[in-house]
């Protein structure tokens, strides 16, 4: 079982156990951890799910159009991602998100 | 509809695919379009029309095509112009929101803080004011126009509360908004020369030269968006670019005018049609950041966007040649039934309701989005606690544009809540 963490903005942590095949913006919202809006419900295409990756095992890399939004990002870091472009696979290593201030 | 005498609905399932005008503002005037791109989305989603007042251009009116290209944009650029018009050659103003990657990204990562859900909260509490200020000053059981003395109103003010732009001539704002978007050729006529257009624009770059220049080093805290620029290290310097800095003022007057006041009216049509939805928010007022998503797909205020090829490409069987116009119709993919379920409905508590295309997607994306929703929400918190009845009593007029889906005129009485 894959443990994800998310750490809110101020700080506060939640730990949830993952679910393969979900994404982790999927995960968030199915167990109400606030601080991801999703908007466009898992295309890469809005952006509003952005995350700073802490803990994680080697994830694959971010494909154009996720890097194309994150560009976009005025607090990109190195460690930003898109939750839900992140999946949860069969013995995953457990991971640890950010989120930040806001999304938009 | 109250049609003028000898106009008339085209017939829309009757004519041959290769006579569908999808070119004419009459449709949204007369909101008749649902049928055109009904049969577009059945028949032809990626349709050609060879001759129209804009010159010839592709119509994309499914969801999920329309999101294929704005995933795209190597092939799909937004360059040189997001509108189904060419911008003139001796006044191409520096928006990003016209440009593709990397200038893009720099160019709108630069001015995407002003309009960030931090600075948001410092507005909220403004614009809260300036909402109750309207709202209580409206008529009591007498019918008003809304789009004048609502959405008008309150955009305009909202405008000049965010550029902090000189009170008594905040009407300028508006004004500029619409001459921008009104060119004769996406209007049937009704729209300004384009002679009269530069002379505003010019108009405007002066007026907010100015108040830049009387603000620099001014040591006010940067709570405008003039400041706001100013107070930036990547934009500290935009004024000596007068096209850049035309581009995104026009940018920021423009995305925060008619979006935002078309759905301001939108909404009081939409809950007046839907009586239901209008008691389940009256009853549950946390549904009103749902509401206002609703509102936004079912209004869908821009109703385009416009692409050019950058290579020859195939798009569902259909052969697009390099260097044509490409017009994305995010109306048409709001009302799309395989992704929208029961698109018709007005449906307030609609799973993922965030999920439609009025903001665009993709890197251009809506920059405002955060903005018009926090302006929308506050609208109705403070319209729902206020008045029992919201009631439109007389036939809205709609706006003559292909770029704006809008309300002119909008006859409504409320009546407030008896304390």
């Amino acid at each position: 079982m894959t443990v994800i963490t998310f750490i809110q903005h101020d700080g506060s942590e939640r730990m949830v156990d993952g679910d393969v095949g979900l994404s982790l913006m999927e995960t968030a919202l199915k167990h109400d951890v606030p601080g991801i809006d999703a908007d466009c419900g898992g295309g890469a295409i809005c952006g509003t799910c952005h995350c700073f990756v802490e803990v994680s095992d080697d994830l694959p890399a971010p494909d154009s159009q996720e890097t194309a939004m994150l560009g976009l990002r005025p607090d990109r870091a190195d460690n930003s991602r898109l939750a839900c472009q992140i999946m949860v696979s069969d013995g995953m290593a457990d991971i640890t998100v950010r989120l930040p201030e806001f999304q938009m | 509809m109250n049609m003028p005498m000898g106009t008339s609905v085209p017939d829309y399932r009757g004519m041959s695919l290769e006579d569908l005008d999808v070119s004419d503002p009459r449709m949204f005037q007369y909101d008749y379009w649902h049928e055109l791109f009904a049969r577009l989305r059945e028949e032809c989603p990626i349709h050609y029309q060879p001759d129209s007042p804009a010159g010839p251009f592709w119509s994309v009116t499914r969801y999920e095509d329309i999101v294929a290209i704005e995933r795209d944009t190597e092939t799909f650029s937004s360059e040189p112009s997001i509108a189904i018009i060419d911008p003139e050659p001796d006044m191409i103003l520096k928006m990003f929101i016209a440009m593709d990657p990397p200038e893009h990204d720099d160019q709108r990562r630069a001015v995407h803080h002003v309009v960030a859900p931090r600075n948001l909260q410092e507005f909220e509490a403004l614009i809260r004011e300036r909402t109750i200020e309207v709202l209580d000053s409206l008529p009591e059981d007498e019918p008003f126009d809304w789009v004048k003395l609502v959405s008008r109103d309150l955009t305009t003010k909202m405008l000049a509360t965010l550029f902090d732009f000189p009170w008594e001539e905040r009407n300028k704002l508006t004004k500029w908004s619409d001459m921008f978007t009104s060119d004769v050729r996406i209007t049937a006529g009704e729209g300004y020369a384009r002679e009269v257009i530069i002379e505003h624009i010019t108009a405007c770059l002066q007026r907010f030269t100015e108040l830049w220049h009387e603000r620099k080093g001014d040591g006010k805290e940067a709570f405008d968006l003039i400041r706001l620029l100013q107070a930036d290290p990547n934009t500290e310097n935009m004024v000596d670019d007068p096209l850049t800095y035309m581009g995104n003022i026009m940018l920021l007057i423009v995305g925060g005018n008619d979006t935002t006041r078309n759905s301001m009216s939108g909404g009081v049509v939409f809950l007046n049609q839907f009586p239901g939805e209008m008691a389940k928010v009256r009853q549950n007022p946390d549904l009103i950041p749902s509401m206002v998503s609703e509102i936004i797909r079912y209004q869908t205020p821009l109703p385009h966007m416009r692409r050019t090829t950058t290579r020859d490409v195939e798009l569902n069987g259909r052969k697009i040649a390099k260097g044509e116009k490409v017009v994305l119709w995010f109306v048409s993919g709001n009302y799309d039934d395989a992704v929208i379920e029961r698109p018709n409905d007005f449906w307030i508590e609609r799973p993922s309701v965030r999920n439609h295309l009025s903001f665009g997607a993709g890197i251009h994306r809506c920059m405002g989005n955060r903005l018009a929703e926090m302006q929308l929400r506050i609208l109705w918190e403070e319209a729902l606690q206020r008045f029992e009845t919201i009631e439109v009593v007389g036939e809205p007029k709609r706006t003559c544009n292909l770029f704006i889906r809008g309300f002119t005129e909008l006859p409504v009485k409320v009546g407030r809540f008896q304390s």
